[in-house]
C-alpha cells in the first residue's frame, strides 16, 4: 500500500483554457505508475497561512513522460496561486489519492458538468475500445476540453445559456438525444449527480459518481469529508463513507445525496 | 543525548505525539511516518458506542489555521479494541486513547473497557467545542472538571490525562480543579471556538455554524496558557496548539510542557510529527543540551 507519495514536483507547463480554468502538467515521477482515472491529488500552497491542501482531480496521465495533468478552476486564493505556476517551478503534491472509477466493457455514458469534466479525459482514453457517448455540461460557450474529448468518442454538449449544443443541463441532453448506455461514469456538481442517481435508478443501470467535499488530510484520517452511505461504513461503523479514501467515486446506489 | 520524558510513570522515547483527531488511529499516516519514531500515538476520541458526527461541511480553512466541527465521529470502543489497539501494538511507541462521552457514565464505560487493554495512558476529552452534550460542558466549570476527573480516576487502570479547553476565563482554575480531582497529566489546549461566514453564500462556512480553531494562528495563545498552567500545578503538561516545527515545540517545552502534540500541521505536512521530533534533537545539539529535561519550564 506504499504507493501514495507526498513530494515536491516540477511544473512542465501551464496553459489557460477558459476565463477561470487552467491546465497544469506536472512531472511526478513514479507516481504515474499507480494512477487511475477518477483519482485526485492534494496540491499544497507555498503560503504557510494556507494550511490545507486543495484536492484536484487528475485529468490525464502520461506514463511515458511520468507526467500528470490537472485541469482546475480558480475559486480562491489557493487555486489563484497555482494558476501563476510556470515551467520549472516546483509545487508540493500528495497522491494518487482516492479509489478512481471501476472500468468495464459495458456500453458507457460519460456525464460531467463544469469542473467535473477533467477526469473524463483519462477515463475516455482508458475506455478506448468501449462504445461510449460523452455528455458535457457547461455554463456558456467556454467549452474547455471538449475538442480533446472528441478524439475518444461522440460528444454531446449542453450549455446553460444555450450558446452551444442543447440548452439546459446534461440530463436534458441525455433525454433529448436519446442517449443509451449500460453504465454511467460521472463527475460534477451535487445537484447533477443527484439527478443522475435518480435517472440511473429509473433505467436500472449502474452509475459511478464522483463526489466532492471540503477536505483536510486527504487520506481518510480526519473524517472531514464524509458522505451519507446506505450501508454501515467500515471505518467508523456509522453511515459515513470518507470521500477522500472510500471515494471519491461511489456506486450511486450506495450514497444518499 | 537524552530525549526521554516521563508522564506519570510512563516513559516516552521523545516528547512528540500527535493531537487527537488529526491522525485517526495512526493507520493512514503510517504510510508517511514511522510511528516507531514518535513518543506516543494518541487515538481519535472514542465513545462507548459509534458516533456519526456532524453534518458537512465540517471544516473551513482560515488564516494560518482551520476550523473544524467533525463532531467526534468515531466507531466506538469495540472497534478500537478489536482493530486500532492491535494495529498500534505493532509499533514501539506508547498508546494514548482519547476518550469522549455525552454523560459521566459514557466516559466511565469506555475507561472501564480499557482497563485490561495494552494502553499506556488515557486522555479524557472534556473540551470538545463541537458536540452539544458532554465534551466542553464538563470542561468549563471547575466543579464539573474536578468531579469528572475524580469519577474517571476511580475506575481508571491507566494514568489519566485531562484535556483542557481554552474557552474559559481562567484556564488555571480548570487545571487546578483537574489536579485536585487526581489527574496525573494535563493536556492543553483544545481548539478555540470560532466562526466563519461565507459572504457569497451568505451562510455559515460550517454546517455546525461554529467550529474549533486550530493551527499556527492559536500558537501564542497556547504557549501562554501552558506557561500559566505550568506555574499553577505540579503535574506534567502535554502542550499543543499550532506546532509545526521543532522550534515551535521548544517554545512549549521551555514554557513548561513535558511533552508536545502536533495536530493541524499533519494536514499541511504528513511528515510533521517525525520532523518535529528530529527538530527538537537538532535544537538540543545546537544549544549544547544533553537532556531534554533540563529545558522543561526553563523560561520562568
Amino acid at each position: 500500500m506504499q504507493e501514495k507519495e507526498c513530494k515536491m514536483v516540477r511544473v512542465i507547463s501551464q496553459k489557460q483554457l477558459a476565463s477561470d480554468v487552467y491546465s497544469l502538467w506536472l512531472n511526478v515521477g513514479d507516481m504515474v505508475k499507480h494512477t487511475k482515472p477518477g483519482q485526485f491529488v492534494s496540491v499544497y500552497s507555498k503560503d504557510g497561512s494556507r494550511m490545507l491542501p486543495r484536492p484536484i482531480s487528475i485529468c490525464e496521465v502520461a506514463k511515458a513522460t511520468k507526467a500528470i495533468r490537472l485541469v482546475y478552476r480558480v475559486v480562491g486564493e489557493g487555486t489563484e496561486e497555482f494558476s501563476k505556476l510556470v515551467s520549472e517551478d516546483t509545487v508540493k503534491i500528495m497522491g494518487p489519492l482516492g479509489n478512481g472509477y471501476t472500468l468495464s466493457d459495458k456500453k458507457a455514458i460519460l456525464v460531467a458538468g463544469g469542473i467535473g469534466i477533467p477526469p473524463m479525459l483519462q477515463l475516455a482514453k482508458e475506455l478506448k475500445k468501449v462504445e461510449k457517448t460523452i455528455v458535457l455540461g457547461y455554463k456558456d460557450s467556454q467549452t474547455f476540453l471538449k475538442d480533446e474529448l472528441e478524439r475518444y468518442g461522440k460528444v454531446i454538449v449542453a450549455t446553460e445559456d444555450g450558446s452551444v449544443g442543447v440548452k439546459g443541463n446534461v440530463l436534458d441532453a441525455i433525454r433529448e438525444e436519446g442517449i443509451e448506455g449500460e453504465v454511467i461514469y460521472s463527475c460534477g456538481p451535487t445537484p447533477m449527480l443527484r439527478a443522475l442517481k435518480v435517472y440511473a435508478e429509473e433505467k436500472g443501470i449502474e452509475a459511478q459518481i464522483s463526489l466532492e467535499e471540503k477536505m483536510a488530510c486527504g487520506i481518510g484520517a480526519c473524517l472531514a469529508c464524509v458522505c451519507q452511505s446506505k450501508d454501515v461504513d467500515e471505518h467508523s461503523h456509522v453511515h459515513n463513507k470518507r470521500i477522500c479514501k472510500d471515494g471519491p467515486v461511489f456506486d450511486a446506489r450506495e450514497v444518499e445525496l | 543525548m537524552n530525549t526521554k520524558v516521563n508522564l506519570a510513570g510512563v516513559e516516552l522515547k521523545n516528547p512528540v505525539m500527535e493531537g487527537s483527531g488529526t491522525f485517526g488511529s495512526g493507520a493512514e499516516y503510517s504510510e508517511f511516518v514511522d510511528l516507531n519514531k514518535l513518543g506516543a500515538v494518541v487515538t481519535k476520541g472514542v465513545a462507548n458506542v459509534p458516533w456519526p458526527g456532524n453534518p458537512t461541511p465540517r471544516i473551513a480553512e482560515t488564516a494560518s489555521g482551520m476550523l473544524n466541527a467533525i463532531g467526534l465521529q468515531n466507531p466506538g470502543i469495540d472497534v478500537l479494541i478489536q482493530r486500532d489497539i492491535p494495529f498500534l501494538k505493532q509499533f514501539d511507541t506508547k498508546i494514548i486513547v482519547n476518550v469522549c462521552g455525552k454523560t459521566t457514565e459514557d466516559y466511565l464505560e469506555v475507561v472501564e473497557r480499557l482497563g485490561d487493554q495494552p494502553v499506556d495512558l488515557l486522555e479524557i476529552n472534556i473540551s470538545c467545542p463541537n458536540v452539544k452534550e458532554g465534551g466542553i460542558a464538563f470542561g468549563q466549570n471547575p466543579k464539573a472538571v474536578e468531579e469528572i476527573t475524580k469519577a474517571v480516576k476511580k475506575v481508571a487502570k491507566q494514568p489519566v490525562i485531562m484535556k483542557l479547553s481554552p474557552n474559559v476565563t481562567d484556564i488555571t482554575e480548570m487545571a487546578k480543579a483537574a489536579e485536585a480531582g487526581g489527574a496525573d497529566v494535563l493536556s492543553l489546549i483544545n481548539t478555540l471556538t470560532g466562526m466563519k461566514i461565507d459572504i457569497y453564500k451568505q451562510d455559515f462556512a460550517l454546517a455546525n455554524k461554529t467550529g474549533g480553531l486550530s493551527g499556527p494562528a492559536i500558537k501564542p495563545v497556547a504557549v501562554r496558557m501552558v506557561y500559566q498552567v505550568a506555574n499553577a500545578v505540579k503535574i506534567p503538561i502535554i502542550g499543543m496548539g499550532g506546532i509545526q516545527t521543532g522550534e515551535d515545540a521548544m517554545e512549549f517545552i521551555l514554557a513548561g510542557a513535558t511533552a508536545v502534540a502536533v495536530g493541524t500541521a499533519n494536514f499541511n505536512n504528513p511528515f510533521a510529527t517525525e520532523q518535529v521530533a528530529a527538530g527538537i534533537e537538532s535544537y538540543m545539539r545546537q544549544m549544547g543540551v544533553d537532556d531534554i529535561k533540563d529545558l522543561i519550564g526553563k523560561v520562568k
